[in-house]
């Protein structure tokens, strides 16, 4: 089986919950898809489980967006194949949280 | 050891809610001396903290945020460190619908956990009372979460309808001499008990009377704010109900109003002393438009008889310009020989009177929101 080193951004509140600095690295199978990253993230960082998908439908937060090679991934299925940057690991998938704006 | 010497050497643990973090406040028996750690789960809602009253130093806090859901955190040292346990709440089967605001149904969602509810004779059990409402109960210290699916399918379930704050189950009280008795409760569907360990349930709502429901009398509807009791008697109840405060002395099976002279009785939070049963607390709130202290005065009220007849208690408390709430699960008292009384405010203070409401002192002025506030008496 063939695993490539795949690099993700949390955002820092999810940093702090699982105890890491900077990107994760990741070595994931191929095909890397989200739902292959995901899984990879929440196999390493169990804490992370139900804070980026819903633990029962998979589906992604609302308040969360997916970014690669400065796109917007997020209403890509769950099974498409990631950008070839990010899975040769020159670019990072990116975990968003939506800005706060007003909220305080 | 003279009864200061033992003060002196008892100590309090307050764990305190924010919308911004947990705080964990600990001073000696004296209570005029305290530490602040914290904020724990910085930038993170924090709905409730409480400690098992077998092992003290088991502690549950629910975190969370309209970004990441919830998460359940659990230190076994006190609140030194905390490590993220099970989060995973499905509902038992499918959870069908209840109604909206607007009366339409609604689908069951998981939103957060309200409250934690540790058992009072098992460190690894634990109930959690969730938005949108529903029972939990974990056997293994947090780590996997069984609905206790009998209350939600109590034939009233699609007629529940959320308060402002959601559908929430906020209260879970054990009857301490008979621990398969619970009593909870739900803004804004009612009160309801348990006499067979959470398998079955009854609306215990009988003599509550609301005005925002089509029947103000019916048998569920009303937005129960908070309930508590005195250990040593089990059978008395006590409720703070959206408007008017209630008794019942037969384990909720009918509830008479005891607001008396309370100028308002509004209000969120309510609590019995440790050591005198017939001593009640509550905060007096403006109106469910004004969720403020009347007239800027922020005032604990007293009734030593057990309802109606009440006295304000202002010692140490600001009595102009005040215009902070208290929320439902933000009072609490320790079990020290004199009764210390707690409370947390929208303000960011938490108060403590080491006299039974006496006198007040701020621990903290200036933490973000508080949501909660719990007490652990220790050793």
């Amino acid at each position: 089986m063939s695993l490539n080193t795949i690099r993700v951004e949390l955002p820092a509140h999810l940093r702090t919950l699982a105890g890491v600095r900077g990107e994760l690295a990741l070595e994931v199978a191929v095909p890397v898809t989200q739902r292959a990253v995901l899984d990879a993230v929440e196999a390493s960082y169990p804490m992370l489980r139900g804070t980026i998908r819903d633990p029962a439908t998979k589906q992604r937060r609302a308040f969360l967006r997916f970014f690669a090679c400065e796109e917007d991934l997020s209403f890509q299925g769950p099974d498409a194949p990631l950008p070839d940057a990010v899975v040769q690991g020159q670019e990072a998938f990116l975990i968003v949280g939506a800005v706060a704006g007003g909220v305080a | 050891m003279t009864p200061s010497e033992g003060i002196a050497l008892s100590s309090v643990r307050v764990l305190v809610g924010t919308k911004k973090g947990a705080f964990v406040l600990t001073s000696d028996g004296k209570r005029k001396q305290w530490e602040v750690s914290g904020p724990h789960f910085a930038g993170w809602e924090i709905y409730h903290v409480k400690g098992s009253p077998v092992d003290p130093n088991r502690i549950y806090a629910s975190q969370s945020s309209s970004w990441f859901g919830q998460v359940v955190q659990r230190s076994d040292d006190g609140g030194k460190s905390w490590e993220a346990v099970g989060n995973n709440f499905a509902y038992d089967g499918v959870p069908g619908t209840h109604q909206w605001y607007d009366g339409t149904p609604h689908p069951w969602e998981f939103k957060r956990v309200w409250h934690f509810e540790p058992s009072l004779t098992d460190a690894e059990t634990v109930y959690a009372g969730i938005e949108d409402a529903a029972l939990f109960r974990s056997g293994d210290g947090g780590k996997n979460w069984e609905e206790l699916s009998g209350l939600r399918k109590h034939g009233s379930g699609p007629h529940w309808q959320p308060g402002a704050g959601g559908m929430c189950l906020h209260t879970i009280v054990i009857d301490p001499s008979n621990q398969r008795r619970m009593f909870i409760a739900i803004s804004s569907a009612g009160a309801f008990r348990t006499d067979d360990g959470g398998e079955t349930w009854k609306a215990i709502n009988q003599g509550l009377r609301s005005a925002h429901i089509p029947d103000p009398t019916a048998e569920v509807g009303h937005c129960v704010h908070r309930i508590a009791l005195h250990p040593s008697r089990p059978e008395t109840l006590f409720m703070q109900k959206h408007w008017d405060v209630m008794r019942s002395d037969n384990a909720g099976d009918s509830w008479t109003e005891v607001s008396g002279n309370l100028p308002t009785d509004f209000g969120f939070c309510i609590d019995v002393h440790a050591h005198e049963p017939e001593t009640v607390y509550v905060v007096p709130i403006k109106s469910d438009s004004e969720h403020f202290p009347l007239e800027g005065k922020l005032q604990v009220f007293r009734s030593k008889s057990g309802g109606d007849e009440w006295e304000p208690l202002t010692r140490g408390l600001p009595q102009s310009d005040c215009y902070v709430n208290v929320l439902r699960d933000a009072m609490a008292v320790d079990s020290l020989d004199d009764c210390g009384v707690y409370f947390g405010t929208t303000g960011g203070q938490v108060y403590c009177s080491p006299n039974g409401g006496e006198s007040w002192e701020p621990i903290v002025r200036d933490l973000p929101a508080v949501l909660s506030v719990e007490v652990q008496t220790l050793p």
